[in-house]
């Protein structure tokens, strides 16, 4: 084949908007211009291979457009890119579809959820699915729809838990196969967290797991009384998905009441866990709980970032995982076994752990009449935001809180029933004074789990991590400033001011040949390309 | 004191009121028009844009089981009517006269001997002789290059979509525009339009793709005729108010 006629047959895959199969998904590596789901690909590692934007050129940045969002909520979606057409979630649940070379619109879909709609933490949705001609999303009043990507029709519309038990849906779809697997938030108001995956093509329930255990099953006996109905263990982020071992892993949320442990003792599984599941049944094959009977507020429902490295010696296939309570992890994700785990921001609720990887706990760092001082704070190390491990540095990227602690104080009584969902403690953050707490992005190895450089922040972040082959990192913060890194050093190579909080993870794509990383600041979307 | 004052003016205004709504007997062809829009957005989700939804009711043929006259018709638009789906609104006299006044227009434009279709025989003519999937969705089946068409019995009218059977071009609805492109290597594309700006152009083009163009790379660009094809002397009136007939049963409300 020529070179012309290459460059012909590749001018028309970029410009043919072909069925998103789920081989597709699977290898996003062969089609680099596209984006084709949350963190770009099932491993949720959010690295793009494009490599037209270097650490040499990316000074030359400049803004290609801005798509503002007809919405005043937080703008955390990540889009996702197919061919050319970008597709972007107007919280709460609006699906827009843009050009990707313009940013202007082909159409929206306006969605209406139920009035009852409740959800502890923002009218947020964190982006949509694609499989075959159709978009997914789930909504804040906990039902999942499928919308015809060329048209925005709305296909079929599935209720997956009742907003009146206080579920909603926040995270962007996972697919497996000819599945569409969500799970419900709703963890802080006590709801039972739970895992549902639907036909792809019609909607029907193929299988359901919660996230604590029934009476009978293993586990519901780390909960003291009846507390494991209203046990939380909400899940609000993506899964990832391994199709060597067919395993979909979510993490989930807290235990309820959140800040306060008295009335469920235990362990709580499987709140504050990683859950592997087959993606055929819903089976459970192996669990890891990070923070056993938390009063924090913990929640691990960070992507689980999987990735084949070279460990001890040979390859090994792990899960990486930077959470919400200050520590990281290396996991077997084939088998579950914790092979690695270390603090990565300062932490003193544990001091180390045994030899199954159960954390060992410092006495008095739990709600305390006098007030105990915990690190990380209640909001964490780490919370939401996709983190980053690019395959060229094998480095796991974070966007992290550090030096944060929050003092909590024992309430007189417990939670009275219907009251105080979050338990009775009162929280109180350290954050007075600049060492007190700040955002970094920080690079981790994963042979050792020690730092490898430090990106410093003056305030903390909320802002996903985005690395290419290009070795170039980007992510922002609530400053609002999005800014290049050199990948391998941690440099400053190029920033600029977006004047809004930057809360989600910024992604890249390309069409007719030239590279783009947008990502979403305040309510509007902006995108970025080298200057022509 | 104010109080007094209030009601005299409260009064004044009913009087007000009710002098415009009597002198609203003779509507514009605007004001026909308003009221159809507001039948189309308010009414016709319960009542069909036919108006013959309801069970005993058919308000474009001029059957109503309670109301005689056109007051009869605004006291029932304004005040609902107990212990059935009816519920009371919150229109002035004048925009529920306007309603009224479209559901008169309506019937008397109905006065004439219409062919009875049949929908069984229409969704035949549409799968078949008509093609008309080869451009219109019908839920997952068919083409998504002309107006999808699973909720159509919801939107339209059977004149409506009888007259866009027999004469295309006399009435498209803004989204269902189309539009044609001719790039300045003299490559050309038509479809729905979708977007339209200083400098761009997005449409769904005739192979389903999203496309987006720049202006300035196009020699040439505007609207076009439909492409959808009269079917005057290609099917019979028989086989036009059948199809009518089956369009009418569309009422996915999935995709309202």
């Amino acid at each position: 084949m020529t070179a012309r006629v290459l460059a012909l047959v590749l001018l028309l895959a970029a410009s043919l908007q072909a069925q998103v199969t789920f081989d597709r998904i699977l290898h996003p590596e062969k089609e680099p211009q596209n984006w084709l789901s949350y963190s770009g690909s099932p491993f949720n590692q959010r690295f793009s291979p494009l490599a037209q934007i270097t650490t040499a050129n990316v000074k030359n940045l400049e803004l290609q457009w801005i798509w503002q969002a007809k919405s005043l909520e937080k703008y955390e979606a990540t889009s996702i890119v197919v061919d050319g057409v970008l597709y972007t979630v107007q919280a709460p649940n609006d699906v827009v579809a843009l050009d990707a070379l313009t940013g202007r619109p082909y159409w929206t879909f306006t969605y209406e959820n139920l009035p009852d709609a409740r959800v502890c933490c923002g009218r947020v949705n964190r982006g949509v699915a694609i499989l075959g001609d159709t978009l997914y999303m789930g909504t804040l009043d906990a039902h999942l729809v499928a919308l015809d990507a060329k048209t925005g029709k709305l296909l079929w519309k599935t209720q997956v838990a009742k907003t009146g038990e206080r579920y909603a849906i926040t995270h962007a779809p996972t697919i497996v196969k000819d599945k569409v697997i969500v799970g419900t938030a709703g963890g802080d108001f006590g709801a039972r967290g739970l895992i549902a995956a639907f036909d792809a093509k019609t909607g029907k329930e193929v299988w359901r797991i919660h996230t604590i255990p029934g009476p009978g099953e293993p586990g519901n006996d780390t909960w003291s009384g009846d507390s494991w109905k209203t046990g939380g263990a909400g899940v609000w982020n993506s899964g990832a998905y391994d199709p060597e071992t067919n395993l979909v892993f979510f993490g989930t949320g807290n235990p309820a009441p959140d800040w306060d442990g008295r009335q469920r003792l235990g362990d709580n599984l499987y709140s504050d866990s990683v859950l592997a599941l087959d993606a055929d049944t819903g089976a459970l094959k192996w669990h890891y709980q990070f923070t056993p009977h938390d009063e924090v507020d913990y929640d691990s429902t960070q992507v689980p970032v999987l990735a084949d490295i070279q460990w001890r010696g040979r390859p090994r296939k792990v899960m990486l995982w930077a959470n919400r309570n200050g520590l990281s992890y290396v996991l077997d994700r084939v088998t579950g076994e914790f092979l690695l785990g270390k603090p990565f921001v300062k932490v003193n609720w544990m001091d180390g752990f045994d030899p199954k990887g159960r954390p060992q706990r410092v006495p008095g760092k739990i709600p305390t009449k006098e007030g105990s001082m915990v690190m990380p704070t209640v909001l964490g190390a780490t919370n939401w935001a996709p983190p980053s491990f690019s395959p060229r540095t094998n480095l796991l990227y974070v966007g992290a809180w550090e030096n944060t602690g929050t003092v909590l104080t024992e309430g007189l009584s417990p939670r009275a029933a219907g009251r105080n969902p979050m338990g009775q403690s009162t929280l109180t953050p350290n954050l007075n004074k600049q060492e007190d707490g700040f955002g970094v992005i920080r690079a981790l190895d994963p042979q050792t789990l020690e730092k490898k450089w430090d990106f410093p922040m003056n305030d903390i972040t909320w802002g996903g991590v985005l690395t290419t082959a290009g070795d170039v990192l980007f992510s922002g913060g609530k400053e609002g400033y999005f800014f290049a890194l050199d990948a391998r050093t941690g440099a400053l190579l190029w920033k600029m001011a977006l004047g809004g909080q930057i809360n989600s993870g910024p992604m890249s794509y390309s069409v007719n040949g030239r590279q783009y990383v947008t990502v979403a600041a305040g309510t509007g979307l902006f995108t970025f390309a080298l200057r022509q | 004191m104010g109080g007094v004052g209030k009601t005299l003016f409260g009064v004044a205004a009913i009087l007000l009121i009710a002098a415009t709504a009597s002198a609203q007997q003779h509507e514009t062809a605007a004001d026909i028009e308003d009221g159809g829009r507001v039948f189309r957005s308010s009414c016709a989700n319960c009542h069909g844009q036919d108006g013959d939804q309801v069970p005993g009711v058919d308000l474009g043929r001029g059957q109503f089981k309670r109301a005689q006259t056109d007051q009869d018709l605004i006291g029932i638009i304004q005040k609902g009517v107990p212990n059935t789906g009816m519920p009371a609104t919150n229109f002035s006299n004048q925009q529920a006269a306007r309603v009224v006044a479209y559901l008169r227009s309506v019937a008397a434009s109905r006065r004439g001997g219409a062919v009875t279709g049949d929908a069984a025989r229409g969704k035949l003519v549409f799968d078949g002789k008509g093609t008309c999937a080869s451009c219109h969705r019908v839920g997952l089946a068919g083409s998504r290059v002309g107006p999808d068409l699973s909720a159509v019995g919801l939107q339209r009218r059977s004149v409506e979509l009888e007259q866009s059977l027999l004469d295309p071009d006399a009435d498209v609805q803004i989204a269902n525009r189309t539009y044609r492109v001719v790039a300045k290597d003299g490559t050309a594309a038509t479809g729905r339009l979708l977007n339209i700006d200083s400098f761009t152009v997005q449409m769904l083009d005739s192979q389903e793709q999203l496309r987006s163009f720049m202006k300035s790379d196009l020699r040439d660009f505007g609207f076009v005729a439909s492409p959808m094809p009269s079917f005057k002397g290609k099917l019979s009136a028989q086989e036009i108010a059948d199809v009518v007939s089956y369009l009418v049963t569309l009422k996915d409300r999935t995709v309202q």
